[in-house]
């Protein structure tokens, strides 16, 4: 899988890290209910085909970047910087791009 | 029809002629009291408990494929009772109680080995950590034994106890910890089942869930309308999907995890090993074929096959820990569909909807869960309460903040 940086071009998915779905880039707002808290951080569409989904080009530009992919096929469409995303964000939101991406040690065991 | 050493005897001296299909395949009818959506290990098993411990009997199973094809019979078959958190320990360990039967209770081989499971550690914290994971195992009636770096190798001598990257500082033993054959455990729930009146339908796909006034009133499947006083969803890595057919949005993002096996060998690893730092652990099949596996892809994936990456991450941190198994072919590799909630613990519990009841968020674990899984949904479906077992696996624990993070990772799909 290759996934195309807006501003590195075509590079190997091993460059990214994933964070989640689009829903991420929009925190909601310090006022909001706790329901758009639940929403925001824990349901999901989790759709089976199209999705929206943020990565992070941790191994590049450090860019965040929403794309835009198949979840069945894996193929991958158009993408954007979150920054430039715009909109459909609660006023007072945070920025995605101010976290720093997971990289904990994690347990590999089933 | 019993299976006994007898009678493969007998079978075996009158050329085999009289066995005979071991469950029915009937036509779907239009009512049930119950039906369950979704012919997997854990859909199963609560239609046999149903059955079995409730008198319920006027139950369907539908099931979009063949009983048996979704990650029940795609996983690696590891089984423990090594949890650390109150709700997740009194499960898990009622589950492997209920493993330590299942064959004299099936009337059926599902090839339970209790091998014993080793969890590496590689630093003074991680042993600190896997100490007191041990305790809390041995006080909730389990076993563990912390094993030093001598005793690891006792075990487990063809380890590489050389290399720097993660020196073995030791492991926590789990003698009752083993392995399984995954398809024989869907087998023997499902001819349990059919054995006691479940109907078993398969290439029915539910389309549609059918809701009056708050209340279910049953299915649209591909084979028809089956109405149904109470229905559980128990569909697994299709969680969302089937839940979004009754207006729900599920804590749960489906990923995909793969797995490898390799040509058959003679006996040369006698556990299942566990390299939580390399993200990578192996047991031995009993047809010889070292079966082995890692980490998510770390992607939303339906796609039932992995990418590349990960696959070398895997082989990787292999040859790490055991180089001797560099030699050996692979033969093949796949994928399942996991259903991850941000706590990487599961969910058993009714729905807002009236007599619709859910059992998903399995994550990578569910199939040591089968049994007591199969347990506490038909208790709370034939009950409308939730066994003390699963009282924790709550749907509105997210909103609730009453959270059942094992691993301590944080609210994310993926990190479990
Ligand atoms: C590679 C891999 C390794 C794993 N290793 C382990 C391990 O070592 N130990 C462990 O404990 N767990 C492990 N797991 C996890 C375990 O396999 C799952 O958590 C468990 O099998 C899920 O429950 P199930 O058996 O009911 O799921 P499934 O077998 O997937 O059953 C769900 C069923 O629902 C059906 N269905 C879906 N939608 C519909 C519909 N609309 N209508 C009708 N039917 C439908 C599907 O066809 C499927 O048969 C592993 C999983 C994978 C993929
Ligand atoms: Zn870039």
């Amino acid at each position: 899988m290759r996934l195309t940086c807006p501003l590195c071009g075509s590079r190997d998915r091993r460059e990214f890290t994933y964070y989640g779905d689009a829903v991420y880039a929009s925190r909601p707002g310090p006022d909001a209910p706790p329901e758009a808290w639940d929403a925001y951080l824990h349901l999901r569409d989790n759709p089976a085909g199209e999705t929206r989904d943020l990565w992070y080009h941790e191994m590049g530009c450090s860019a965040w970047i929403e794309v835009t992919r198949d979840t069945v096929t894996h193929a991958v469409g158009a993408t954007r910087l979150i920054a430039e995303r715009g909109g459909g964000r609660a006023s007072g939101a945070g920025s995605p791009a101010k976290k720093k991406a997971p990289s904990k040690p994690r347990g590999g065991r089933a | 029809m019993r299976y006994s050493g007898f009678r493969v005897l007998t079978e075996g001296l009158s050329g085999n002629k009289g066995w005979r299909p071991v469950w029915r395949d009937p036509a779907p009818k239009p009512d049930y009291d119950i039906v369950i959506i979704g012919g997997g290990g854990h859909g199963l098993s609560t239609a046999y408990y149903l059955a079995k411990n409730h008198g319920l009997t006027n139950i369907a199973v539908l099931e979009k494929g063949y009983l048996g094809g979704g990650n029940v019979g795609r996983n690696t078959t590891i089984v423990r009772a090594n949890y650390f958190l109150p709700g997740n320990q009194e499960f898990y360990s009622h589950s492997l109680k209920l493993w330590e039967g299942l064959e004299s209770e099936l009337n059926y081989n599902v090839m339970h080995s209790q091998r014993g499971l080793i969890n590496l550690f590689h630093s003074d914290g991680q042993r600190d950590a896997f100490a007191r994971r041990g305790n809390a195992m041995v006080g909730q009636g389990d076993d563990a034994e912390l094993l030093d770096r001598e005793g690891v190798r006792r075990h487990l001598p063809y380890l590489d106890f050389e290399q720097t990257r993660f020196p073995i500082y030791g492991g926590l033993l789990h003698r009752r910890g083993g392995s399984a054959r995954h398809d024989a455990v869907a087998w023997g729930y499902a001819r349990g089942a059919d054995g006691r009146g479940v109907d078993l339908i398969q290439n029915c796909e539910v389309t549609g869930i059918d809701i009056t006034g708050g209340r279910v009133t049953g299915v649209q499947t591909t084979r028809g309308a089956i109405r149904a006083k109470k229905v559980g969803i128990i569909v697994a890595g299709r969680s969302g999907q089937v839940a979004a057919m009754a207006g729900m949005r599920l804590p749960v993002e489906s990923h995909i995890l793969q797995a490898f096996v390799t040509e058959g060998l003679k006996p040369v690893i006698d556990h299942v090993v566990s390299f939580g730092m390399g993200h990578f652990y192996i047991s031995q099949s009993d047809k010889g074929g070292l079966v082995f596996g890692g980490d998510l892809d770390f992607y939303a994936s339906y796609a039932a096959r992995g990418n590349l990456p990960m696959v070398e991450h895997v082989m990787e941190a292999g040859m790490t820990l055991m180089p001797m198994i560099g030699k050996a072919k692979v033969l093949r590799s796949w994928g399942g569909i996991m259903d991850m909630t941000p706590d990487g613990s599961p969910v058993i519990d009714k729905t807002p909807v009236e007599g619709l009841y859910i059992d998903c968020g399995w994550n990578y674990g569910g199939f040591k869960a089968v049994p007591a899984s199969g347990w506490c949904m038909a208790h709370l479906m034939a009950t409308g309460e939730s066994h003390a077992y699963a009282g924790r696996f709550r749907l509105d624990r997210f909103a609730t903040g009453h959270l059942l993070d094992e691993e301590g990772t944080g609210s994310q799909h993926n990190l479990h």
